[in-house]
């Protein structure tokens, strides 16, 4: 009823609303939606429990995969250590919440706490590791962030953490070396965190993306935002125009840094015991695929991909084998074809035929495998 | 005490003038006696002779810190001497040219004013305060804006954002406003729409606000370029052949234009161009460079007439034959 | 004695790496990108190897023959299909597809070959090994083998780059792909024959690798292959022997680190080699720097 008296007074309301969607505010919505109708299936007991194992990691890959955005999209650096600062996170994290266990009874604020630790031991990481990173630009900037990743998992894999009533002890070679008489192990070496209370909800889940996606586009679309795309878009002119190069690109690195660090915390809360090596070299590809596939600085298109991505081998069982295979040719079909002069014909011809389709669908970032081809 | 400082102050100038005119002299090829006269005091034991200067400034910036003072500036390449003993001085409110056939160092020049490339000697006084040791960007805070040969816009963003960009540090708002949306962040965010498009309206763009800045025209990027280096607030625009693939009738304009930014903006505009019509017309002081060292300084007229500039862009009839 | 096991491993191992990270500065060179699946190129080789050398019994001198044939062709097809439409590309677009061909190379070996490691039998078997001090030093064959070809294919790639006439267009399409175009040069012919070698070169190496670490896994060449890459920027990428020196070094310092620091700790030191060498000299230790042009 509200509607249609909208519709009547303001005629370009309908307008003015698809016009909001396509924006930030139309990935806002589709969230919301698409948590709302999560709830509703829960609720009513339709959905499977294989189904609702998966809730809780595509909210930790949606997050992951819209803060890698930020650096890959909108920095325009090829970060492959992503998955690096999301152990840090999840292990500081899990440190943090077996630390609260006596003193916050409710589960939510001890989530809550915890994550927001994981973050800012992300972002501490993201800035140790940025510093020295952001001396490099291109290929040896991505070589560089895979050996940070590399090396984060060899240490947390060698880190040995547990706690008693004096507090918390340290070490890099063994249990023993602790020095703790009747204390619990949080962290143990190779096999990971151990002990963990899983204290992770879907509601938390959809909570972070939201927090991240509110954090991402809002930072993009301001000052410090603009200063960033600018450094992308030209570095030299950006320097020219006075913007602290270095400055931009550490605050792209190390914002993305923190949010992986939450998005980690929240993903091993959701296990009982989780490994570093469940956050090696093959998880920062993978959110780099989610990424590529979504739309390189299309933040929408990031957590469609991610959310499809991993719900799809849930139903696609009997590929399993497949899948990273799969994933392989679709992520260099993306990245070839558009250059391939016969696929190009034939995309011009299809616009030319039907430029309603193309005019609707489109992205409403910029592609950056187009744009990219002034840069340098 | 007061008279003799006035005086002394006369004295320079007048020496000043007196090497102006010794260095106009030397450009018209005259033989020139290179020994100024010093002034007779029998009673010091030191002999003083007046540095020679060879810079020219407008009249009208006379009494004021030259914006631009470069002294022995240069870069070498491995063993190449690019840019070798460059001396320019350019007038608070001077449009300058430096011209000079391809390869003579004049972009590199640019690239040592805004420091893309550390000098190997010499001093560069902007406004008085010495560039030493600064980096590209801090230089542009100092008051140096430039445009490029090649252009370079963030094409992929819009063109009231790149002109955003360039009020980047005279407007502030913190990673956290942003973030946050606090209050700074409205203030600011208002501040930059409404100084961008006036900005723009100097160039007549405003209405080309929200395209993005690498779909505009080949005259409308290089015209959205100088907006940009404008919106820096520099003291000293160095413009990189303003008028390179633009029509006679776009270079009309674009003088105009560049005549407009110095009277109502009160700075220095620095220029290398290959287009004559433009240099000569609008170009008050011309320095000609050839070979990484400039050959002649004076007023179009004056470089109209220069023999060692004709040389070193026609070469001469002895070396052809 | 220790010392000098550890010091003719770590240049066993070296060799090994500067063999694969010949092929990365090759590429690097001239096609100016990171050809991130180079390290499964090697993979591919080794199973090759295994193949004719397990099931069919054949002579390892034909079974790395074949294996070159077969990465050669394999390295060919990789450029022609991947790498040739990118060639006016940003390298982020380029560096994302190498990662899926590498993504696709250790996925189609899962499928082929299978996930369980195999034990890559030896191809120096039945040659005698070097006994030094009265047997107390104890050089393999394979270790003898394997810094024999590594000499002998960086004096060959070293005359092949200087004296022949491809091995010149190499080296001119490397500075200046237009220039080179202009003078007559086929550019993607080049490039083609570089990918070539490159690949050729890498089932050599994983021959070599395969013969002293003899587990043989679809992950196999991930790690060597970036850790060759490390080597490659080491010693300054682009140059010939910057990638047999930095192979050699890194190769030596990995030995070291796995003796004297700890075995899972090995990696770390590798790679903090690499950050350190970046932040310190970019150009690598026989590197031209080359900025970047206003």
């Amino acid at each position: 009823m509200q509607a249609t008296t909208a519709t009547k007074s303001a005629p370009s309301f309908k307008d003015r609303l698809l016009e909001a969607l396509k924006g930030t505010f139309g990935t806002y919505f589709l969230v919301v939606v698409a948590f709302l109708i999560v709830q509703g299936f829960i609720a009513t007991g339709s959905m499977s429990s294989a189904l609702q194992g998966q809730l809780v990691p595509i909210c930790v890959y949606v997050c992951a995969a819209v803060s890698l955005n930020l650096v890959v999209g909108i920095s325009g650096e090829l970060s492959l250590g992503h998955a690096g600062f999301m152990s840090v996170g999840a292990f500081t994290g899990c440190i943090m919440a077996s630390m609260l266990a006596p003193i916050i009874p409710n589960d939510f604020l001890r989530l809550l706490i915890s994550i927001l630790t994981g973050g800012c031991f992300g972002a501490v990481a993201g800035f140790v590791v940025g510093v020295p990173v952001m001396r490099l630009s291109g290929d040896y900037l991505a070589i560089v962030t895979l050996a940070f990743g590399e090396i984060i998992k060899n240490i947390l894999n060698n880190l040995y953490v547990g706690s008693d009533a004096s507090g918390l002890h340290v070490s890099m070679s063994s249990v023993q070396d602790l020095g703790m008489t009747n204390g619990t192990v949080i962290i143990n070496g190779p096999q990971g965190a151990v002990g963990i209370s899983k204290l992770s909800t879907f509601v938390m889940g959809f909570l972070l993306i939201m927090f991240t996606l509110f954090v991402v586009s809002n930072l993009v679309r301001s000052r410090s935002g603009r200063a960033i795309m600018a450094v992308r878009d030209n570095r030299i002119a950006a320097e020219s125009v006075g913007i602290n190069v270095t400055k931009y690109r550490l605050m792209a690195f190390v914002v993305s840094a923190a949010l992986a660090g939450m998005a980690g915390t929240l993903y091993a809360m959701n296990f009982s015991s989780v490994v570093a090596s469940r956050f090696d070299y093959n998880t920062s590809i993978l959110i780099l695929v989610y990424v590529v596939l979504g739309g390189i600085g299309n933040i929408r298109g990031s957590i469609i991909s991610a959310t499809i991505l991993t719900i799809l081998p849930e139903f696609l069982r009997f590929m399993a084998d497949y899948r990273m295979l799969i994933y392989a040719v679709v992520l260099i079909c993306v990245m070839v074809l558009p250059n391939v002069p016969v696929v190009q014909r034939f995309m011009e011809a299809f616009k030319a035929k039907v430029p309603w389709l193309i005019d609707k669908d489109a992205l409403e970032e910029p592609d950056l495998a187009e744009e990219g081809g002034n840069r340098g | 005490m007061a008279k003799n400082s006035q005086d002394n102050k006369k004295l320079s100038f007048r020496a000043a003038q007196g090497s102006y005119k010794a260095q106009a002299a030397r450009s018209r090829g005259d033989k020139v006696e290179s020994t100024a006269p010093a002034p007779a005091t029998a009673k010091q034991h030191t002999r003083m002779v007046p540095l020679p200067s060879d810079g020219i400034v407008p009249e009208r910036d006379v009494f004021s810190t030259p914006v631009l003072e470069c002294r022995h500036l240069g870069i070498d390449f491995g063993g190449l001497h690019a840019v070798e003993d460059f001396n320019l001085i350019v007038g608070k409110t001077e449009i300058a040219g430096l011209i000079g056939p391809n390869g003579a160092g004049k972009t590199t020049v640019f690239n040592l004013l805004t420091k893309v490339y550390q000098p190997t000697r010499g001093t560069i006084l902007l406004d008085g305060q010495d560039t030493a040791g600064m980096g590209v960007a801090k230089v542009n805070q100092m008051g140096i804006a430039r445009t490029f040969q090649n252009i370079r816009l963030f094409s992929s963003l819009t063109v009231e954002e790149n002109v955003t960009i360039g009020l980047h540090n005279s407007v502030k708002c913190g990673m956290w406003s942003g973030i946050f949306r606090l209050p700074r962040y409205w203030l600011s965010e208002k501040e930059f729409h409404d100084r961008s498009l006036e900005l723009l309206d100097v160039f007549g763009m405003a209405d080309l606000a929200h395209v993005q800045a690498g779909n505009l025209p080949y005259g409308a990027q290089r015209r959205l370029e100088i907006v940009r280096a404008l919106a820096t607030g520099p003291k000293l625009l160095l413009l990189d052949e303003p008028a390179a693939g633009m029509n006679p009738s776009e270079t009309a304009e674009l003088m105009e234009n560049i005549r407009k930014i110095r009277d109502e903006f009160k700075i220095a505009v620095l220029l290398i161009e290959h287009d004559m019509n433009l240099v000569m017309g609008i170009c008050e002081g011309i320095a000609v460079l050839n070979f990484g060292r400039i050959i002649a300084k004076g007023t179009p007229q004056e470089i109209q007439g220069n023999p060692q500039v004709i040389e070193a862009y026609l070469g001469t009839s002895a070396k052809e034959a | 004695m220790e010392f000098l096991t550890n010091l003719i491993n770590g240049i066993s191992l070296g060799s090994v790496y500067a063999i694969i990270a010949l092929g990365y500065t090759m590429v690097y060179g001239i096609a100016k990108m990171l050809n991130f699946a180079h390290g499964d190129v090697i993979m591919v080789g080794g199973y090759i190897a295994f193949m004719t050398l397990f099931y069919l019994g054949m002579n390892p001198l034909i079974c790395v023959l074949i294996a070159i044939c077969g990465c050669t062709l394999l390295g060919i097809v990789i450029e022609r299909v991947a790498y040739k439409p990118l060639r006016q590309s940003p390298s982020l677009t380029v560096l994302i597809t190498a990662i899926g061909v590498s993504y696709l190379l250790q996925n189609l070996a899962l499928l082929i070959w299978g996930s369980n490691p195999k034990v890559f039998p030896s191809i120096a078997a039945g040659l005698p090994s070097l006994q030094l001090f009265d047997g107390q030093l104890n050089i393999s064959a394979e270790t003898l083998i394997t810094i024999g070809a590594s000499v002998i294919i960086m004096v060959v790639l070293g005359l092949f780059t200087t004296k022949t006439k491809m091995g010149k267009a190499m080296r001119a399409c490397s500075e200046d792909p237009g220039a080179a175009r202009l003078m007559g040069i086929n550019v993607d012919t080049t490039i083609s024959t570089t990918f070539a070698i490159g690949s050729g070169l890498a089932a050599v190496a994983g021959v070599l690798l395969c013969s002293s670490y003899p587990t043989l896994m679809p992950t196999t060449g991930a790690m060597p292959g970036i850790k060759a890459f490390t080597a490659a920027v080491f010693g300054g990428i682009g140059s010939i022997p910057g990638a047999v020196l930095g192979g050699v070094l890194l190769g030596i310092i990995e030995i070291f680190a796995k003796a004297y620091i700890g075995t899972q700790l090995a990696d770390a030191v590798v790679f903090a080699v690499l950050i350190i060498v970046l932040l310190i000299k970019p150009s690598g230790l026989l590197g031209k720097y080359v900025p970047e042009k206003v």
